[in-house]
């Protein structure tokens, strides 16, 4: 047969657009594809690929293979009693609502896109707003079928190959592709999130608002206004709410499950590079803060909840064609308050302006050896590509490194190998778990070289 | 990614629809078209898990009833009695077919290799012929139905670059008219799909390829088709324009033509 071991060689990026570079892309039609292209190991590497919303290089492998997931993107099986989902890990979480919601049930975790699939969300350990309460994704996950190097497929969960699992868990796709995974959905009466809105006039205000009432709420975040400085340092808008009751939703001609359709927006082409600048940046979060009531039990759909981006289509192209470097943190309890005020000093100090920064709290990290969150507060914001971007983000690594902190992989493109290696103490236990998976170093990313775990 | 209107519930469905080829790329798309119509569904294929997976997929998807059965294009001789079982499978409420069976093959090696030309020829056109022979004596019985087949703009014109696969489609188009005209009588409606370059195996990371059109779209355009009980249509519509310039020129001139 011919077909399935052909690939197209393409300029990838990841959501940041930054950086671009080419690689053989395959695109297997069917799972027993994937075990195919990896034993014939007509490239060097290969790296797995779902849909591209890592921000920098996690699924790109320069002049390599990368697989692309998208069409293996099946539902294998739900199981109502459990609420158990059985899917292919190139299916969406967009594919998922659109089945499950009008059912009753929701993702138990979902990033701030719905454009992502199982087996990024795995690779990444994604969190969202709930992760204060309930974790990450690899927390809801009953197992998936990995298939390594050399063609063997394991099925791992937290009992069996469980060190497997949670090298994968936030892997970055670097012990092997993921071809199916179960996980649990959760029960919901509405497609709707009852929401507060509360303004906090500075950072101390903002981290004490959500130590002091994030356990009323399953969702939480704040938008944080990157360019104030002074007194206004660290001046948010928190958003939080909980699943709203079938009864809050109780129009006539209203379904509690099924919220009204939207236009959608799309971004044509690439903004001139010049439309965003400083200015146009500190306006819109001056204005973006000074709308903003304090409101509470607001009904909001999940759609405009959840996804406020996607709504606009391509919003990225916003950056123009030098892209944008997502950046996002994390401190723990002790040195968070230090760290995010230095962070946010640094910023509103340097003409690198950014758009809506998102403030959250996190709770406890989990076994993942190369998972992000761990307890404390995370900052996540971009920084538009100009010049010498790069240097300007390693002297926040460097700052973030002080405070105790972390990058995360998944939106990171500039991270050194020493400042990872200083950030994720069990990075060696993961090397030895995939030098064991794959002993000739088949799987690996344009990231995993940069960092230093391409094994 | 298939994400479009929420999924129609089932029971407003117009029947049963057998899906013969749903492995490939546009079928796939097909099959979740016509799910998402309320349609249950028969999918045949040669790779049984895959097929069964569609299967499960659309089932959960769409909350229609669908069955897969394993079916060779090239097992000539089971053709007629996997077609009787796939029309049982539909238990009376089979509403038509959609075709979708194809082989590109490496003209190349089709040049070289008769044996490859010939395996390109009989899952072409020799085996949508051996099976549609008893499902149009069965819609025909019936006396209503559809029957939908995926030949090619290829078949509009031989060019040196593919036409081995070209004589097949050619072949196929001409049967699908003589099979139209005869059915017509007895109000089964035939459509024949011209499809242009699409985005699935059959294309993807070959060279010459231009104008790929999504199989979703493709899939839409199909759908529509039956629906509207068309004869020949061209997807995405715009080939039957470029195809209109392509049969005009002249032979004397064709020839020399590097296509
Ligand atoms: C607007 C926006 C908001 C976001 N918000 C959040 C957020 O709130 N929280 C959060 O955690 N993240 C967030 N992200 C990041 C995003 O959730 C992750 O990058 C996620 O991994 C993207 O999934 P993907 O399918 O696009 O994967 P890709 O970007 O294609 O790949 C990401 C990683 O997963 C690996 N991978 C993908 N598929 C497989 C597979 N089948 N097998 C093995 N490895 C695989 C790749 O190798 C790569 O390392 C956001 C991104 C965007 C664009
Ligand atoms: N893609 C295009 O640009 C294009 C253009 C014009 C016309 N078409 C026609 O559209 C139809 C669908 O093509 P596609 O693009 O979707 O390509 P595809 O994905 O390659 O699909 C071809 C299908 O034919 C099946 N098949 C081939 N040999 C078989 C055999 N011996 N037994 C059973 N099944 C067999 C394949 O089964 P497996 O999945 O098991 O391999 C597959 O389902 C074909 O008739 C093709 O000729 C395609």
């Amino acid at each position: 047969m011919d077909g399935p071991n052909l690939f197209r060689s393409e300029q990838l990026s990841g959501w940041g657009r930054f950086p671009v570079e080419r690689a053989n892309l395959y695109r297997p039609e069917r799972g027993a594809e994937v075990g195919r292209i990896l034993t014939t190991a007509a490239d060097p590497t290969y790296i797995s690929r779902g849909l591209g919303r890592s921000y920098g290089d996690a699924a790109l492998n320069r002049e390599a293979g990368v697989i692309s997931h998208v069409r293996l993107n099946r539902f294998l099986g739900f199981d109502a009693n459990t609420g158990i989902l059985e899917c292919e890990a190139g299916l969406s979480f967009a594919e998922i609502i659109q089945v499950f919601l009008p059912r009753g049930y929701f993702l138990p975790v979902t990033p701030g896109t719905k454009y992502v699939t199982v087996g990024g969300a795995i690779a990444s350990d994604v969190h969202g707003k709930n992760h204060h309460r309930d974790g990450t994704f690899g927390r809801f996950l009953v197992d998936f079928r990995l298939q390594i190097a050399s063609g063997e497929v394991l099925v791992c969960s937290p009992e069996q190959n469980r060190d497997v699992f949670w090298a994968t868990v936030g892997g970055m796709g670097l012990t092997g592709a993921i071809l199916s995974a179960r996980f649990r959905l959760v029960p919901v009466e509405s497609a709707y999130v009852e929401a507060d809105y509360q303004k906090a006039p500075d950072l101390d205000a903002a981290l004490a608002a959500f130590a002091g009432s994030d356990e009323g709420y399953r969702y939480s975040m704040a938008w944080i206004d990157c360019l104030a400085s002074g007194r206004s340092l660290g001046r948010s808008v928190l958003m939080r709410g909980n699943d709203a009751p079938r009864e809050r939703v109780r129009a006539p001609d209203r379904d509690p499950l099924a919220p009204p359709a939207k236009r959608a927006l799309s971004v044509p082409f690439d903004a001139p590079s010049a439309l965003l600048n400083r200015f146009s940046i500190r306006a819109f979060n001056g204005l973006y803060y000074s709308s903003h009531r304090d409101a509470t039990g607001r009904l909001v759909d999940f759609d405009s909840f959840f996804y406020p981006l996607d709504s606009v289509g391509h919003w990225n192209r916003l950056y123009g064609k030098r892209g944008f470097v997502q950046y996002q943190v994390a401190f723990p309890p002790q040195t968070a308050e230090g760290g995010l005020r230095a962070l946010l000093e640094r910023l509103s100090g340097t003409r690198r302006a950014s758009f809506l920064a998102v403030l959250k709290r996190f709770g406890p990290a989990n076994e993942g050896l190369l998972s992000f969150p761990f307890e404390g507060y995370t900052l996540a914001l971009d920084l538009p590509g100009a010049s010498g971007i790069e240097e300007f983000v390693r002297t926040l690594d460097d700052l973030v490194l002080r405070y105790g902190g972390r990058v995360y992989l998944a939106k990171d493109a500039v991270l050194s190998p020493e400042s990872f290696a200083a950030m994720y103490p069990r990075a060696q236990e993961f090397v030895r778990i995939k030098r064991r998976l794959d002993p000739e170093g088949r799987i690996s990313s344009s990231l995993a070289r940069r960092i230093g775990l391409a094994g | 990614m298939n994400v479009g209107a929420p999924p129609v519930r089932p029971g407003k469905a117009g029947g049963v629809v057998l899906v013969l080829g749903a492995t490939s790329g546009i079928m796939r798309a097909v099959a979740h078209e016509l799910a998402r119509h309320g349609h249950d569904l028969v999918l045949t294929g040669r790779d049984r898990a895959e097929t069964e997976t569609l299967a499960a997929d659309l089932r959960i998807r769409y909350g229609v009833r669908t069955r897969a059965r394993q079916l060779d294009a090239l097992a000539f001789e089971t053709h007629a009695r996997e077609i009787e079982d796939c029309i049982d499978d539909a238990e009376g409420q089979l509403a038509g077919a959609v075709l979708g069976i194809g082989y590109l093959g490496e003209h190349a090696r089709a040049q070289q290799d008769s044996l490859e030309a010939r395996r390109i020829v009989d899952t072409n056109l020799t085996a949508c012929i051996t099976l549609l022979t008893p499902l149009a004596n069965h819609l025909e019985a019936n006396g209503r139905g559809f029957l939908c087949v995926l030949s090619s703009v290829a078949g509009d014109r031989g060019r040196q670059s593919n036409y081995v696969y070209g004589a097949a489609k050619a072949g196929l188009s001409a049967y699908l008219s003589g099979l139209r005209n005869r059915l017509h009588h007895s109000g089964v409606q035939v459509t024949t799909v011209l499809p242009g370059f699409v985005d699935t195996a059959m294309t993807y990371g070959k060279e010459g390829m231009f104008l790929v059109a999504p199989p979703e779209r493709i899939a839409r355009g199909i759908v529509r088709a039956v629906d509207r009980r068309r004869d020949v249509v061209y997807l995405p519509g715009f080939w039957r324009g470029i195809m209109l310039v392509i049969r005009s020129i002249p032979e004397a001139l064709f020839k020399r033509l590097r296509l």
